[in-house]
C-alpha cells in the first residue's frame, strides 16, 4: 500500500504542470543612474534650446576655426567637397523642391539641399556639431567653438548677420527658412494609400 | 559492398596495391570494380580515396562559394542574389553606418535610461540578459536602399541589397520602460549609439510599444560588431537607421528631439513643397532575385524567385509579369509568411526564348500594392531621397542574357 501511494505521488509530481508565475512589477535589475553619469551623456540639444551650455561664439570666431577643422572637407566657404555642402539659400526663400521651386527652376540646373534651405531647427546645428563634428575628431569642440561655428554656418547662409552673438539665448531663437515646411507622416498604408 | 570500400581506402597512395587489400577485396568484389576503384585512387579531386579535414572550432564556406558584401565608405550591401530561403547569414547583413563601428567593451558597457522616468537606471550587458528575453525574425533594410548606379548592369545587391533578415533576441523595451517607471506623459524617447556619430533617432513609444526590443543576440549569437553589438535598438518592420546601434542611452520625453538624422536627413521633400517627417515605417516592396544581373537563362523551365517584404505587416501576395507588365501572374509564396519579414516567392516559367521583361510586384496585408516608378515621382517629385521602393525588373535578351530593365527607374 505504501508503495502504491509512493508511485501514485511521483505519478502526480511528473504530470502536474503549474502555471508560471506573473513577472513581478519590478524586476529590480540595473543601478541608480548617479547625476553625473546622466550628466556626462545627456549632450542632446532641444529646438527649444534645452540642453545648450553656456558660452558664445560670432561668425568671425567661427570662419576662423571652420577654416582650420572643417573647409578641408565642406569646401573654403561652405560649397561642399568630400563632404556635402552647408552653404547656399538660392533662391531666396524658396526650398530646393515642390511646385515654386520647378517653376523658379525653369531648366537651371538644380540647387543643392543646404543648411539654409533644409534644416528646420538652428538648435540642432549645434547638437550635431558637437557630437558629430569634425568627422576626423569628433566630440573634440569647446561650446564657444561651437557656437562660433554655428553662426558662421548661420550668417554664411544669410539667415542672420555677421556680428550676431549666438549663446542659449539666441540660437534657439532663430527662425530657420525651412521651419515651416516639415510635416509628421501620416500614411497607413492600404489599397489606395498615400505614397 | 562495405567491406570493399573500407579496405579500399588503406590503399597506399601511390596506387599500389597490398597483398592484403587484394585478399579481402578477392572475397566480395569483381575484377571490374577493383580496377576502376585503383583509377580513382589516383585522381587527386577524389573524395574517397583519403580521409578529409577532422572536425573543427569554426565553420567555413566551401572555397566555390564565396559571398561577399560589397563595401563602399558609409555602408555595404547584402548579396541578395546568393541566397536561398530568407534568413541572411550574420556575416553578410548589410551595413550602413553614421561614423564607423565602434569597439565596445561588454564589460563596461552601460545602457542609460533617463528623462521622464520615476528611477533613471544604468543596465550592463549582463543586467540586460537577465531579464525575460525575446525573439522574432524580421527584416532590417536602409531608407536609401534602391541603387543602380551601373544601369543595365545593375545586380540585385546593387538594385536594393541594403536589407537583410535575422533571428533577433533580446529584451522587450516595454520591459525596460516598466523597470525604470516611465512616466505617462513621456510619448517619444532619444535612441542614442555609442559610435563616433553618436547617432540620434527620436522615436514616439506609442507605435513601437509592443515589437521594440533591446535585441543583444542575431541569429542565435551576440551581435556582430557591425550590427550594434553590444546592444541595439530594434524596431520591427521601420527603416535601418531609427534601430540605433550599440545603444548607450534613451532618454523619455513629451516631445521629439529634431535631431540631424530626422530633419535635414532621412525626411521626404514630396512634389507638394512640404518635406514628409518621421516617414519610419518601410513600405512593400519586393525584388526578383533569380534570375538577374549577370545571370544567364536558359530556354525551358525558369524559376523565378526573390523576396517581398513590408514594414506594415505580412505580404498578403507578390504578382510576377513575364511580359513586361501586360499580364501578371500570382507567385507562390513560401510559408510561413512572417509579419515584416522577408517572404520567399516563386514562379514556375517556361521562357519561350524571345526578349521579354520579367517584374515582381508586392501587396501587403494592409492592401497596399508596390507602385511604379512613375506613380511614385508624380507623388513625390523629382527630388525625392528615401523610401523608394518601386516596382523593378529585369530585361531578357534572346541570348538569354539578363540585364537591369527599367528605364523608368533612372532618374
Amino acid at each position: 500500500m505504501t508503495r502504491l501511494l509512493a508511485c501514485l505521488a511521483v505519478t502526480i509530481a511528473v504530470t502536474a504542470v503549474t502555471t508560471a508565475q506573473a513577472p513581478p512589477q519590478r524586476f529590480g535589475f540595473g543601478e541608480p543612474a548617479p547625476r553625473e553619469v546622466i550628466a556626462a551623456l545627456d549632450i542632446d540639444v532641444r529646438p527649444d534650446g534645452t540642453g545648450l551650455p553656456p558660452g558664445s561664439g560670432m561668425a568671425r570666431e567661427g570662419g576662423e576655426l571652420y577654416a582650420r577643422q572643417c573647409a578641408a572637407c565642406h569646401g573654403p566657404k561652405g560649397e561642399g567637397g568630400q563632404a556635402e555642402r552647408l552653404v547656399g539659400a538660392e533662391p531666396r526663400g524658396l526650398a530646393p523642391f515642390g511646385p515654386e521651386y520647378e517653376r523658379w527652376r525653369d531648366g537651371r540646373p538644380d540647387v543643392p539641399f543646404t543648411i539654409g534651405n533644409y534644416w528646420p531647427y538652428a538648435a540642432t546645428l549645434f547638437d550635431y556639431i558637437r557630437r558629430a563634428m569634425p568627422a576626423n575628431a569628433p566630440g573634440t569642440l569647446t561650446a564657444d567653438e561651437t557656437y562660433g561655428l554655428v553662426a558662421w554656418l548661420l550668417a554664411q547662409n544669410g539667415i542672420i548677420a555677421d556680428t550676431a552673438v549666438m549663446n542659449a539665448d539666441t540660437l534657439p531663437k532663430v527662425t530657420m527658412p525651412a521651419h515651416k515646411r516639415f510635416v509628421p507622416d501620416d500614411r497607413r498604408g492600404g489599397r489606395n494609400g498615400e505614397l | 559492398m562495405r567491406k570493399t570500400q573500407k579496405s579500399s581506402r588503406r590503399q597506399p597512395r601511390d596506387g599500389g596495391l597490398t597483398r592484403r587489400v587484394l585478399l579481402t577485396r578477392a572475397v566480395g568484389a569483381a575484377a571490374i570494380t577493383l580496377s576502376a576503384r585503383g583509377a580513382l585512387a589516383q585522381d587527386p579531386s577524389s573524395t574517397t580515396s583519403r580521409p578529409g579535414p577532422p572536425p573543427s572550432a569554426l565553420g567555413t564556406r566551401a572555397p566555390a562559394e564565396q559571398l561577399k558584401r560589397t563595401p563602399t565608405a558609409t555602408s555595404s550591401r547584402t548579396p541578395l542574389q546568393d541566397l536561398h530561403g530568407t534568413m541572411t547569414p550574420a556575416d553578410l547583413h548589410y551595413e550602413r553606418h553614421h561614423g564607423g563601428v565602434p569597439a565596445v567593451d561588454p564589460r563596461t558597457y552601460r545602457l542609460l535610461v533617463h528623462g521622464m522616468v520615476d528611477r533613471p537606471l544604468t543596465f550592463t550587458l549582463e543586467d540586460l540578459k537577465k531579464f525575460p528575453a525575446t525573439s522574432r525574425i524580421c527584416f532590417l533594410e536602409c531608407s536609401g536602399n534602391l541603387g543602380r548606379q551601373g544601369g543595365e548592369r545593375t545586380t540585385a545587391q546593387e538594385l536594393c541589397g541594403l536589407t537583410s533578415q535575422s533571428e533577433w533576441t533580446g529584451v522587450r523595451l516595454a520591459t525596460l520602460f516598466n523597470e525604470v517607471g516611465a512616466a505617462s506623459r513621456a510619448t517619444w524617447f532619444l535612441a542614442e549609439g555609442q559610435d563616433a556619430a553618436v547617432m540620434t533617432r527620436s522615436i514616439p513609444l506609442e507605435p513601437v510599444m509592443d515589437e521594440a526590443m533591446i535585441a543583444y543576440a542575431q541569429n542565435g549569437e551576440a551581435l556582430r560588431p557591425e550590427q550594434g553589438y553590444p546592444a541595439r535598438l530594434l524596431l520591427p518592420g521601420w527603416e535601418g537607421n531609427a534601430s540605433v546601434k550599440w545603444l548607450r542611452r534613451l532618454e523619455l520625453a513629451d516631445q521629439p528631439f529634431m535631431t540631424r538624422e530626422e530633419t535635414s536627413k532621412y525626411t521626404d521633400p514630396l512634389a507638394d513643397g512640404t518635406a514628409r517627417q518621421f516617414s519610419f515605417i518601410m513600405d512593400a516592396r519586393s525584388v526578383i532575385t533569380s534570375p538577374s544581373y549577370p545571370h544567364t537563362v536558359q530556354q525551358g523551365w525558369v524559376e523565378i524567385r526573390g523576396i517581398a517584404w513590408s514594414g506594415r505587416g505580412r505580404i498578403r501576395r507578390v504578382d510576377i509579369s513575364t511580359d513586361a507588365g501586360r499580364t501578371w501572374t500570382e507567385a507562390a509564396l513560401q510559408a510561413p509568411v512572417l509579419p515584416k519579414a522577408h517572404t520567399r516567392f516563386r514562379l514556375l516559367w517556361r521562357w519561350d526564348g524571345r526578349s521579354t521583361e520579367i517584374l515582381s510586384r508586392a501587396i501587403d496585408e494592409t492592401g497596399y500594392v508596390q507602385p511604379e516608378w512613375s506613380a511614385l515621382q508624380a507623388a513625390r517629385g523629382r527630388r525625392t531621397r528615401y523610401h523608394q521602393n518601386p516596382v523593378t525588373g529585369w530585361k531578357i535578351g534572346t541570348d538569354g542574357r539578363v540585364l537591369f530593365g527599367i528605364e523608368r527607374v533612372s532618374a
